[in-house]
């Protein structure tokens, strides 16, 4: 009985030895890749700042005014002007689609023809 | 254990025999025996104290070098803490109000120098010079071949630079990493920006100051790594900022001014959509501030908007006006004397044209008659007139939130007699920044509150104090918009189809820095609200010594000047603003009964 005892005990410390030595290879593991990923998401957010200072820096207002005023003939870009704000009931609505023709009725017969 | 009696009897019976008293024997072995107790509890009691202060020796050891590997191991970011992988920007963005983007930071590199490694110092120095032609050979030769061990070359190389550099293959050439500040549109609003240069250098890394405007104000915000990902919201538009910094730049030339300023501000809320200064300048390369014998007011950093102290002239009669009906001292209609020349002691107040005997208050202030108000200032009194234009905030710096506001104290009359009244009711004597006029106008403009002008977004209305009525603030307005729309106005060319514009011209001699005035220099002003009938924003326009040569004479009134360039100014921002003209009610008046 006693034996016994002593046998599982030993099996039961190298189970957690096995089990503290794999979680600390997994915790390394893990800890390495968070690392990674952090450098990753550092370099992304550079990117994306350059990015962004790029596209601020593309449509700074001077620049886009020069490119309206290179390609006036083409889109004829002008300043907003006062009198160029409408009301709603001034837009024209597209007209009501045609009902479809469900009973046709034959009117060729009766149409006069003129030579 | 085997226990020695107390009473043994081989050594009773013969201490019995001999007559010795028997206890003593026991009395004896009690002591023995107690003593052996004593060695035994010490020695017991000595194994435990020892027992005792080694633990408290590991405890101590344990904790001390656990302190010391603390105090010297580097600091790490936690790595295990996911939450935290935001790797925040040095500096904090700034953006406009919809969140545009005006100032953020770019990677770039420094280039350095160690002459000790270098294998061949003339032909790096000969490819530098190359490559950047502001460099001078010789110099970067006596550098490299002298005694120092560490030379900065360049403070911020661009990619480009930074391969060619990598390509001259020098192991003494060295790059550092560099965060500088980039203002991607760039002259736009550069006054309110400021600029940034680098503070502490070290090889790897370097500080990023702001040295001017909101750079400078919210540094502490900014540079707080917790706001590394929330940007500095500006009440800015940078929309309307372009637009109007065209605008002006455009008047400023055609009316042969030195200098210009605008400000746009909303009259609820105390926001500046818009403001600008000319000549303006680049922050990305800002230039060197003015040096001793230059006039610092001529220096394209100086904000003429925010920073100058000017006389505004004729700008402030609104005001004079405001408080007497205010008061009840006056109506609109209330006929003042303007008989004049007024004399005071050796000085004389007259006005620009005779206008007659007698004005009402009303037309006092569309034909802009400095007698009037000075008559009207004298109702008022000296102490009652410095409490108003106290309340309106002409008397401390503007708390607009950039450095240089802090600087722009107003210059008062030291002695506040009647005549400082009479000539501060006309707007001079007393010299404001154009923010100032902005603030005060805006509180005319939104029923009679002070509202403080500010640089941040605001969620809503941020009403100050009240400083006058709201009966007094209609009529005001009214006022101002007669000057626009009546046909003897001062401001005729204000006149804006649709958005009713409402304002007070303003028109006063430069002062000389040696006293007195000049002649022909004049900064002439227009503050405006826009739309009179439910005014939503406040656009004062100031320009610098402005001439121009109009139907056969040159001319220098606002009038002529600051009012054209404003009412462009309006045609061009109010659509941007989402303002929609209106059609003014009861101004037609095209139908008149006939009999015949």
């Amino acid at each position: 009985m006693r034996s016994l005892l002593y046998i599982l005990t030993t099996l039961g410390v190298f189970g957690l030895a096995f089990w503290a030595y794999r979680e600390n290879y997994t915790t390394q593991q893990v800890l390495s890749d968070t690392r990674t990923l952090q450098r990753q998401i550092g370099d992304a957010q550079v990117r994306l700042s350059v990015l962004r200072a790029e596209w601020a820096y593309l449509n700074r207002p001077n620049r886009l005014l020069e490119l309206a005023e290179i390609n006036f003939s083409r889109l004829g870009l002008l300043p907003l002007r006062p009198d160029q704000f409408g009301r709603v009931d001034e837009v024209s609505y597209p007209p009501d689609p045609l009902l479809d023709i469900t009973n046709v009725v034959e009117t060729s017969g009766l149409e006069e023809q003129t030579p | 254990m085997i226990r020695t009696p107390l009473r043994p009897l081989a050594r009773i019976l013969p201490a019995r025999a001999k007559g010795e008293n028997p206890d003593a024997i026991e009395r004896e072995n009690i002591r023995r025996r107690q003593e052996e107790m004593q060695v035994k509890a010490r020695a017991r009691a000595e194994s435990r104290l020892l027992v005792l202060s080694l633990s408290f020796l590991c405890a101590f050891v344990v904790i001390g070098g656990r302190m010391a590997v603390m105090a010297t191991s580097e600091p790490s970011e936690p790595l295990s803490n996911a939450t935290g992988s935001v790797i925040a920007n040095q500096r904090a963005d700034i953006v406009d109000r919809e969140g545009r983007l005006l100032a953020t930071n770019f990677e770039t590199h420094s280039l350095y120098a160690q002459p000790t490694f270098m294998v061949d110092p003339q032909a790096a120095a000969k490819g530098l010079a190359q490559i950047f032609p502001d460099l001078k050979e010789e110099r970067l030769l006596k550098d490299f071949t002298g005694k120092r061990k560490f030379v900065w070359i360049k403070k911020k190389i661009s990619p480009e630079q930074k391969q060619a550099v990598h390509d001259l293959g020098d192991p003494g050439l060295l790059f550092g990493p560099r965060e500088m500040r980039l203002y991607p549109n760039g002259s736009l609003a550069a006054h309110v920006l400021g600029g940034a240069s680098f503070g502490k250098e070290g090889v790897n890394s370097a500080e990023v100051i702001g040295v001017a405007g909101v750079e400078k104000q919210f540094d502490g915000y900014l540079r707080d790594p917790a706001n590394g990902d929330k940007p500095l919201q500006l009440s800015l538009d940078l929309t309307v900022q372009a637009a109007m910094e065209r605008v002006l730049f455009g008047g400023m030339r055609l009316m042969g001014a030195k200098g210009a300023a605008a400000i746009l501000m909303d009259v609820d809320t105390g926001e500046v959509i818009a403001v600008s200064s000319l000549p303006s300048f680049d922050p990305n390369d800002r230039p060197r501030p003015s040096i001793a014998g230059e006039d610092p007011g001529d220096n394209p950093l100086f904000n003429r908007a925010v920073q100058g102290v000017y006389e505004l002239g004729s700008t402030f009669k609104i005001f004079t006006a405001a408080q007497a009906l205010d008061l009840g001292l006056m109506n609109p209609e209330t006929m003042v004397d303007i008989r004049g020349p007024i004399k005071w002691g050796r000085f004389r107040i007259k006005d620009f044209h005779n206008y007659g005997r007698a004005l009402s208050l009303t037309r006092v202030i569309v034909k802009s008659s400095n007698i009037g108000t000075a008559r009207v200032a004298q109702m008022i009194g000296a102490q009652r007139q410095k409490q108003f234009l106290a309340s309106l905030g002409m008397f401390d710096p503007t708390p607009f939130e950039i450095v240089e506001a802090a600087g722009a104290q107003p210059l008062l009359p030291k002695n506040w007699s009647e005549l400082s009244a009479m000539t501060v009711s006309y707007g001079h004597g007393i010299s404001t920044s154009p923010m100032h006029l902005a603030a005060a106008y805006a509180a005319i403009a939104n029923g009679g509150h002070y509202v403080s002008p500010t640089v941040l977004k605001q969620d809503g209305p941020q009403l100050g104090p009240r400083v006058m009525s709201e009966a007094t603030s209609a009529a005001a307005r009214k006022m101002l918009r007669m000057v626009v729309n009546d046909s003897e106005g001062t401001a005729s060319f204000g006149e804006v189809p649709g958005y009713s514009v409402g304002g007070k011209t303003g028109t006063a001699d430069k002062p000389k820095p040696r006293g007195g005035y000049y002649e022909n220099k004049v900064i002439a002003t227009f503050a405006s609200m826009f739309p009179t009938n439910d005014p939503k924003y406040v656009l004062v326009v100031t320009l610098d010594e402005p001439e121009v040569y109009t139907l056969g004479e040159n001319r220098r009134t606002a009038g002529w000047t600051a009012v054209p360039v404003a009412a462009e100014l309006i045609r061009r921002v109010a659509p941007l603003l989402g303002l929609r003209p209106q059609v003014e009610p009861g101004q037609s008046g095209g139908v008149s009964l006939t009999s015949n």
